[in-house]
């Protein structure tokens, strides 16, 4: 038995890819927020990191099940907004429920809301997922905008914020960086880890070839079905950070330049690894921060639209694209060659 | 028995419009595969070009010929510059319409800010007309309705009683074939591309006009768009006049009857076709 258990422990590094500078990379992030400023630390650090999580499941979901969801920041504000229904928000319009409750009920119901969405736009596939997902999220947006009864239309809510515990303020810039980067990392292993899974392989070849999937008796739907739920997850737990952080929620949190965004940032990342998405992150709120030094800040969304026609001009797999074709120039000896060989 | 009327006729004004923006929508779609998620751009854009023209020349009509015109240049150049280099993939051009629309959005913010502009139509096409039953009924709608008429027919004249529109026609079929048979199917890309974008700033003026242009505008048209064209079949003109006319109805009686949930009931149309005929009520299956 011992000599199971011992086999089973080691095998699990070299399944999920670990290579020694993934640790590095592990180990920078934990020290981070020591040499950093709060500033630096939560509205850098963990506004990466959820941003991140959020983009990461539209990564999973286009670079593994070939669906381009436009609908990832509906799901996370969907379960952001849950947030303060189910819990308290300084309008006092909440059920008042316990955190150990509503955290698992906004998941919960962002998931279902995400597994809905999933069993509408597999009715058709490729291009038309982007437009009905896109349709979905405005609609969404629009509906939020009217509706009092259940999300206090026009204003959202206010004063949402993660429970005190084990008495740690999780509001605190260090204990947020790290719930982030907790919820980033898990993320970041659930979506390597599945992607390996059977249902991980299935999926992918589903995206490849979906009529011999089908041929062969997988339920190509159940699949994509299930990988809208499995998104839906990400997204929430995205979205909940986003609303902690930002202690508020309303139809801006989902309107259409935040849902956009989030494909901006894993489409400027790119969308063939998981990592590809907290890079993009990084990028657009280093940009978001930092533009003011550049341009007048109005006009953040000309550069980010600027940058990202660019990005997919230039290179349709994103920054991760681009470092690869650099690789493979850097090996061919600078050749044309090389840098064309990756571009596929 | 009146609201009811007017509703009615309210809806098919709105339908109007909303065919006027998604003719050219899913024309593009249907022959090029390319999701133009810049559309709503398109007819903003055209909005605001089209009410600088009126306001420095006087003439509403120099407008609407200037929102159709400059539409119908951009779109020329969009197929021409960018899109042509990337024939087949799909995913690829509809990234790119999400970057230029998040950049029109932005710089024509910078240029006419966040006013609500308003036209100015000639005196004749101002005003109301008496029409019985629901009394009185403002013109300029129900020139909306005729012109969106008399264009829908247009349209469906020059698809199939031109050579042109028959070229088009075999390219919504088969491109590859259209092609072998010695066509030049860039040149037929780019025509309908000038005439979906020009659709696109002829409603933005012609819409501008009957209701108003501001930021945010571009959004709304895009998902009138959108949803039109999933409902009545994507690439089919005759089935985004059946899309907008159900979406159109459907928008305005659920706004005089249950306004917090208007757009509930758009919303319900999409599903229920999705779950009945996915492909849209005239759209083949891909």
């Amino acid at each position: 038995m011992t000599a199971l258990a011992g086999s089973a422990a080691p095998s699990l590094a070299p399944r999920l890819g670990l290579k020694p500078r993934h640790f590095v990379v592990a180990a920078l992030l934990v020290i981070y927020p020591l040499a950093a400023s709060p500033f630096w630390t939560v509205q850098i650090g963990a506004q990466i990191l959820f941003l991140g999580v959020i983009a990461l499941s539209l990564m999973f979901l286009a670079g593994y099940g070939g669906m381009v969801s436009l609908s990832q920041m509906t799901v996370a504000g969907c379960a952001g907004y849950m947030i303060a229904v189910i819990g308290t928000n300084s309008y006092n319009l909440g059920l008042g429920w316990p955190w150990w409750a509503t955290i698992p009920a906004a998941i919960a119901i962002g998931t279902i809301f995400a597994v809905l969405i999933g069993i509408i736009s597999v009715r058709t596939g490729g291009i038309y997922t982007i437009m009905i997902t896109l349709a979905i999220g405005v609609a969404f947006f629009y509906f939020t905008r009217q509706n009092y009864a259940i999300f206090n239309g026009h204003s959202g809510f206010a004063g949402l914020q993660p429970p005190v515990l084990f008495g740690v303020s999780w509001r605190d810039p260090l204990p947020f960086y790290y719930l982030s980067l907790a919820v980033a990392a898990l993320s970041y292993g659930a979506v390597l880890y599945v992607s390996r899974s059977t249902f991980g392989i299935s999926l992918q070849a589903i995206r490849d070839n979906a009529r011999r999937m089908n041929a062969l008796g997988f339920n190509v739907n159940l699949h994509r079905v299930v990988a809208h739920g499995f998104a839906g997850i990400l997204a929430s737990l995205g979205g909940i950070l986003y609303v902690w952080l930002n202690g508020r929620v309303s139809p801006g949190t989902i309107d259409i330049g935040p849902v956009i965004n989030i494909l901006v940032i894993a489409v400027l990342g790119g969308l063939r690894h998981p990592i590809g998405p907290f890079i993009g992150a990084a990028l657009f709120v280093l940009l978001r921060n930092f533009a003011i030094d550049l341009i007048d800040p109005e006009r953040f969304n000309t550069l980010i639209g600027l940058t990202f026609l660019i990005i997919v001009l230039i290179s349709p797999d994103g920054l991760l694209g681009l470092w690869e074709r650099a690789r493979g120039w850097a090996r061919s000896g600078g050749s044309a060659a090389g840098w064309r060989q990756k571009q596929g | 028995m009146r609201l009811f009327l007017l509703t009615i006729m309210n809806g098919l004004t709105l339908a109007a419009l909303y065919f006027l923006v998604a003719s050219g929508f899913t024309l593009v779609f249907g022959l090029m595969r390319n999701v133009n998620l810049a559309h709503g751009s398109l007819y903003l854009l055209g909005a605001y070009i089209g009410y600088d023209t009126a306001d420095a020349t006087g003439s509403w009509f120099l407008g609407v010929a200037a929102g159709f015109l400059s539409m119908s240049v951009a779109g020329l150049l969009l197929q021409i510059g960018i899109f042509r280099h990337m024939v087949g993939q799909e995913l690829r051009q509809t990234l790119v319409t999400i970057g230029i629309s998040i950049l029109l959005a932005d710089l024509m913010l910078a240029v006419w800010g966040g006013k609500t502009y308003q036209f100015d139509p000639p005196d004749w096409l101002y005003g109301a007309i008496r029409l019985p039953l629901v009394r009185a009924y403002p013109i300029y709608r129900l020139a909306l309705l005729g012109t969106s008429i008399v264009i829908g027919i247009a349209l469906w004249l020059f698809l199939n009683r031109t050579r042109i529109g028959m070229m088009i026609r075999a390219g919504v079929d088969d491109r590859a074939m259209l092609s072998a048979s010695g066509v030049n199917t860039q040149r037929v890309f780019a025509i309908t591309f000038a005439l979906g974008a020009g659709l696109a700033g002829f409603a933005g003026v012609v819409g501008g006009t009957a209701l108003s242009i501001a930021p945010g505008e571009d959004v709304r048209y895009l998902l009138a768009s959108l949803v039109v064209v999933i409902v009545g079949g994507m690439g089919s003109v005759t089935g985004a006049a059946i899309g907008a006319l159900l979406i159109g109805l459907a928008e305005q009686l659920g706004l005089a009857y249950s306004p917090t949930y208007g757009v509930v009931f758009t919303f319900l149309i999409m599903v229920a076709v999705l779950a009945i005929r996915p492909q849209g009520i005239l759209g083949r299956p891909a």
